[in-house]
């Protein structure tokens, strides 16, 4: 009996070991993955001589308020070879492109898959597979023909042409789909009994259910939106629609010593806190949007 | 599938589908076609008129040196990728699963960088590690090693691969801990009981068990380093020096949208429409059978 609590001691400390060593991985983890943002975060509180030095400090420095202001209001005085508009008119923009492509998607995605799901009619099948077809192929695999047809309906430089197109994809379609089928059919039949038709149905059942399904893919689609980079690229050359993610990599131009890069890093930090934010408020929602759209 | 009990109607539905195939009929269907058409289709110098070559703008591609190169390229920056995104995430992973305490602290403390533009990781990275003034190189050419990522075409890649990594752990991880977690206890303790030790255990069991989790981010992370590295590469080197980190998509943005080469633009779309088509096929297959029976 000694030799088996000798053991069961032994496991325990070995498992105490193991433990604490995961601890310190995992701490070295979360430090080495912040320490870039930490870094933008610093560098945008001091000013452009030291940064332009090539002295960069590791801790705050006591410009902060002053290039949060300028990266705000006029987006810094730029160089010869760089480009600038305010944060605020790209910030802007970035929220309504990341906000219309997903709730265009998801508005698309629900009404599709309702109708796939809950009606049998011809061309059912047809209907489903060429939307399927459309989850194999991202936009940037077919962006210069995409591009030309944009150009032929004359939507460049506008806020439907940034948006319209990428909400033609099938994984929200899919998503709904799958979750449609889980709704028994005796909800049909008992609304059917009641003389509930199918947009009574949708508007009162199929929708409420669906609920925490769109909450998550909201948060994933946001994001997708707002990280847009080659279509605003192409799409866009009218300073006025700017979004913040294609604005800040064209204040870099080439990438300079002689940058403002204070005002860079803190339109660095303006452009990946939105999102940052919705995943981590919103963390329940993203892992279930995350580890169901990808199934 | 189909529910037994539904709906009648067809205008309805047809009503209900119309805005989705619309959309992916104008911004899909249409564009692809476009694309398939024009890879058969040379303009000439001035760009007045179209001729009908067949597959000569393949052939030319795929006979390019340049575009063998870049080829060759992306399948380093892919695997590179793929390897060390899944690696750390892996790694991180376990580590997070033994610790019961402090799980999802840790987890939500991992998962942000997902969160973040593939562009403005870029600058991030282009932060620390430009030459004159970012901290790491400044330090690396402190250090004795001349450090110049315009320069060094080497020294690009890895600064490319690096930041398109670190942004794509915090997915992996997500995917990994999962399946980790999917686990049964009772199995490992059982071999914990067999005397098997922790590393052991981890190859024999844990790792059988979660490869289909791998073999579905081994897809996931390709297809990332194929199509959503662009804002990356456009945003830290450009494509350079010279061609040493230009990648199939970004050349096929530099043939169509600064050379203005249509054709050969069009049939590089076609070849990395089929590749897409190719590795979502292979996913399918391989999820349907069950990577570990």
């Amino acid at each position: 009996m000694a030799g088996t609590e000798a053991l069961a001691a032994a496991t325990r400390r070995r498992q105490r070991r193991g433990r604490a060593l995961a601890y310190a991985a995992l701490t070295i983890g979360v430090l080495v993955f912040a320490f870039p943002i930490w870094m933008t975060l610093v560098g945008s509180t001091h000013d452009v001589g030291t940064l332009g030095r090539g002295d960069v400090p590791l801790w705050f420095g006591p410009h902060g308020a002053e290039n949060y202001a300028t990266a705000w209001t006029t987006g810094g005085a730029g160089t010869r070879n760089t480009f600038v508009v305010p944060a605020s008119t790209m910030l802007l923009n970035s929220a309504l492109m990341a906000a219309l492509i997903a709730v265009g998607k998801i508005a698309i995605s629900l009404l599709s898959a309702y109708a796939v799901v809950f009606f049998a009619f011809p061309g059912r099948m047809l209907a489903f597979w060429l939307i399927f077809i459309t989850l194999m192929l991202p936009v940037e695999v077919r962006i210069i023909p995409t591009f030309e047809v944009m150009v032929d309906l004359r939507l460049t430089n506008t806020m439907a042409g940034l948006t319209v197109p990428l909400m033609a994809s099938a994984t929200a379609t899919l998503l709904f789909r799958q979750f449609f089928l889980t709704i028994p059919d005796e909800y049909v039949e008992a609304a059917k009994m009641d003389g509930a038709g199918p947009v009574r149905f949708f508007r009162d059942v199929a929708l409420p259910l669906s609920v925490t399904n769109i909450a998550a893919l909201f948060v994933i689609l946001f994001i997708y939106g707002w990280n847009q980079y080659l279509w605003p690229l192409l799409m866009v050359n009218d300073r006025t629609l700017e979004t913040i993610v294609v604005g800040l990599t064209k204040m870099i131009g080439t990438g300079d010593s002689q940058n403002e890069w204070n005002t860079i890093m803190a339109t660095a930090m303006m452009a990946l806190l939105p999102p940052v934010l919705v995943v981590v408020l919103m963390q329940r929602w993203f892992i279930k949007g995350l580890t169901e759209t990808e199934k | 599938m189909q529910k037994k009990v539904i709906f009648r109607g067809v205008a309805l539905p047809v009503a209900l589908l119309l805005p989705q195939l619309v959309i992916t009929g104008i911004f899909f269907f249409w564009p692809a076609g476009q694309a398939i058409w024009s890879s058969f289709l040379r303009e000439d110098a001035f760009g007045l008129s179209r001729e009908f070559v067949w597959f000569e703008n393949f052939a030319d591609i795929l006979t390019d040196p340049n575009y063998l190169a870049v080829a060759w390229n992306t399948a380093i920056f892919s695997a590179a990728v793929a390897v060390l995104a899944m690696g750390v995430a892996l790694f991180l992973a376990v580590q997070a699963d033994k610790a019961i305490r402090g799980a999802t602290a840790y987890k939500t403390l991992l998962i942000w960088p997902y969160a973040v533009a593939p562009a403005v990781a870029a600058v991030l990275w282009l932060f620390l590690f430009h030459p004159q003034i970012g901290l790491f190189g400044r330090a690396l050419n402190a250090a004795g090693i001349a450090w110049d990522y315009k320069i060094n075409g080497g020294q690009a890649m890895t600064l490319v691969i690096i930041a398109a990594a670190w942004k794509q752990v915090s997915y992996n991880f997500i995917f990994f801990l999962a399946g980790l977690q999917s686990i049964p206890r009772n199995v490992l303790e059982a071999a914990a009981i067999d005397g098997a030790r922790p590393t052991r255990r981890f190859w024999t069991i844990v790792f059988p068990l979660i490869s289909p989790t791998t073999f579905f981010l081994l897809v996931v992370n390709l297809v990332y380093a194929f199509f959503d590295t662009f804002g990356i590469i456009h945003a830290l080197t450009q494509g350079g020096p010279g061609l040493a980190t230009t990648t199939l998509i970004y050349r096929v943005y530099v043939d169509g949208v600064q050379n203005l080469n249509f054709g050969s633009s069009a049939a590089q779309s076609v070849i990395l429409m089929a590749l897409v088509i190719a590795m979502t096929a292979v996913q399918f297959r391989f999820i349907e059978r069950k990577v570990h029976y």
